[in-house]
């Protein structure tokens, strides 16, 4: 399978990734040749075997709700590149 | 991309359409802390970014840790809905980039849902209508962003506030089951009304803890065939969504009378403006290029704990209701009113008691839904100063014949501005026990025809509206006290040898 620069580019704005024309046909390469080996698995015979969605069988382990101490605003803050009054500042939503 | 087999129906005026609606809502699940962390879940009208930790900031290497409140909330929900709790369900990671959403991802659950296939009963003008449950699954809420502008540049930005990221959230899809605004009204409402009876959601439309997205298509009456749907979003209360979907079935009936096509497309409610607008499209569903969460294993339900999870759900509204009219012997209208809010239900029980007869059920519903009413609302009724106990003991003494219903009334004044005394001590300390003493009311009655000749020669004379002078007259000479019963009858004797006079 073959994917074309659309699809890169559109899995690569999904990621808000920008890429170089070198970069984007690496990565179609690459991304391609992924696809390949996912349509070899896809073509084992699955029917006989359960959806599995995690391979290591254990049951979540649950928590009781239990409230329990947040950090402080500044720690909060602390990786923020802009605040403002104890928020995260950031550019315009346009909603 | 859209669907090329959900063409909409092309079709010249004259056609009839019928709406086809289904609702998806939001609701926040009502847990003391957040639902993968041990943050507080009250962000409401907490102070910015105090309600965060490294798990729903998003930090590398924190792991999340499932609720186990959040799940009993949604699956309570799930069977309150009728719904199958899925033996297995999973959550998985919903990929989309947002600044309210710090980790990139929202963990969601997206092809094993905890509950699956149920129902809701609603009324819409005294007819009811079914409406199939989708699914119910559990996921987090975003974070609440702020809009503002630089006062000196004008220049606008967003302020992020992360205290509602994490919190417990359900889905709860509904089937395309509805066919008109006022019937997605009903449907609301109802739903509203099972989530706050069992008690898993405040279902505080305005604070944005039960949110509500449409999608609406039309198609010729008679098809089975679904049009071009579009999603509605941006309701932020019942009448919103009434007069949103209300435009948008216009909207889209005028298209289709002017030959156009309904383009699938998500479109916002401007309350201000009165219609919907289209939105920026944002991703498709395999935009957000689901996958399973890789830090939580699949959830078991053990269906022991499922069970428990049933026998301690409340009873629901239309069980109630039902049972109020079957158990009690009320009318089907005052058991509905009755039965609309939880905590009415609640105090009428608590009321009624043991003393459940029909006919002190019907005097207490009476009681609560004329006078009470009149003091009290269903958000208040829980706190106020006439508990159901007192309320109880003014009835022992109307029923068992010591105060009559006018003094009752006074009684009932009384007990809402003295809290700490009932009803028995009331009447005792101002006196307003009943004269039920044959003597004391037949010198009543004596002294009344007495002053009032005139009402007397009108009634012998065949005005009987003139009786009602006399007894006016008797009871207040007895304070308004006297057994009205026997007021009457001593009244009719003492008139009768009048005439025979």
């Amino acid at each position: 399978m073959t994917l074309t620069n659309e699809q890169v580019e559109h899995v690569a704005l999904l990621a808000r990734l920008g890429l170089s024309d070198e970069e984007r046909e690496r990565m179609r390469e690459q991304l391609s040749s992924i696809l390949d080996h996912i349509d070899q698995l896809r073509a084992a015979d699955t029917s006989n075997v359960a959806p599995t969605a995690q391979v290591i069988p254990l049951a979540p382990a649950l928590r009781d709700d239990v409230v329990a101490p947040s950090l402080t605003v500044e720690q909060v803050l602390a990786n923020a590149p802009r605040t403002e009054g104890g928020f995260i500042k950031v550019r315009a939503i346009l909603d | 991309m859209s669907s090329s087999t959900k063409t909409a129906p092309t079709s010249v005026a004259g056609t009839e359409y019928e709406a086809v609606i289904g609702l998806e809502v939001h609701a926040q699940l009502l847990t003391r802390s957040k639902m993968f962390c041990g943050c507080s879940a009250e962000y409401f009208a907490a102070p910015p970014n105090t309600h965060v930790c490294p798990v729903c900031l998003g930090l590398p290497g924190v792991l999340p840790t499932i609720n186990r409140a959040a799940v009993e909330a949604a699956t309570m929900t799930g069977l309150a809905l009728g719904c199958a709790i899925a033996p297995v369900n999973k959550f998985d990671r919903k990929n989309y980039f947002y600044p309210d959403l710090p980790k990139g991802y929202q963990i969601s659950q997206y092809d094993l849902p905890l509950a699956l296939g149920g129902e809701i009963t609603f009324t819409l003008a005294g007819v009811e209508h079914r409406a199939g449950i989708t699914r119910v699954h559990m996921e987090e809420d975003t974070g609440k962003n702020m809009h503002a502008s630089d006062p000196a540049t004008g220049e606008g930005y967003s302020l992020v506030d992360l205290n509602r990221a994490g919190v417990p959230l359900m889905e709860i899809v509904g089937e395309p089951d509805l066919r008109s605004p006022q019937e997605a009204g009903a449907y609301l409402t109802a739903m509203r009304q099972i989530l706050r009876y069992i008690g898993v959601s405040t279902g505080n439309m305005e604070e944005g803890a039960f949110r509500c997205d449409a999608n609406v298509s039309l198609r010729p009456v008679g098809s089975a065939a679904f049009g071009a749907k579009v999603e509605i979003k941006n309701m932020n209360s019942f009448r919103a969504v009434e007069r949103a979907l209300a435009y948008e079935v216009e909207r889209q009936r005028a298209i289709l009378d002017a030959g156009g096509t309904i383009a699938q497309e998500t479109r916002g409610w401007n309350e201000d403006q009165g219609r919907t607008l289209a939105q920026r499209t944002k991703e498709e569903a395999n935009d957000y290029r689901y996958f399973p969460e890789p830090d939580l294993p699949p959830l078991t339900m053990d269906p022991a704990w499922v069970g428990a999870i049933g026998a301690r759900m409340a009873e629901l509204p239309a069980t109630r209701r039902a049972r109020f009219a079957s158990q009690y012997g009320l009318r089907e209208d005052d058991a509905r009113t009755l039965t609309e809010s939880r905590a009415v239900a609640d105090y009428f029980e608590a009321a009624l008691g043991d003393s459940a007869t029909t006919e002190r059920a019907r005097l207490t519903a009476n009681w609560i839904l004329a006078t009470l009413f009149a003091r009290v609302s269903a958000e208040t009724i829980g706190t106020s100063p006439l508990t159901p106990g007192r309320l109880r003991g003014l009835l022992d003494l109307l029923e068992g014949g010591k105060i009559n219903r006018t003094v009752a009334q006074q009684v009932f004044d009384e007990l809402f501005d003295s809290p700490d005394e009932d009803a028995a001590a009331i009447v005792a300390r101002k006196g307003l026990g009943l004269v039920g003493d044959d003597g004391a009311i037949r010198g009543a009655v004596g002294q009344a025809i007495a002053a009032n000749a005139q009402a007397v020669a009108d009634f012998l004379g065949g005005k009987t509206a003139a009786r009602g002078r006399l007894v006016g007259a008797t009871m207040k000479a007895l304070g308004g006290r006297a057994d009205a019963a026997l007021v009457n009858r001593i009244l009719d004797e003492e008139l009768a040898k009048g005439r025979r006079g």
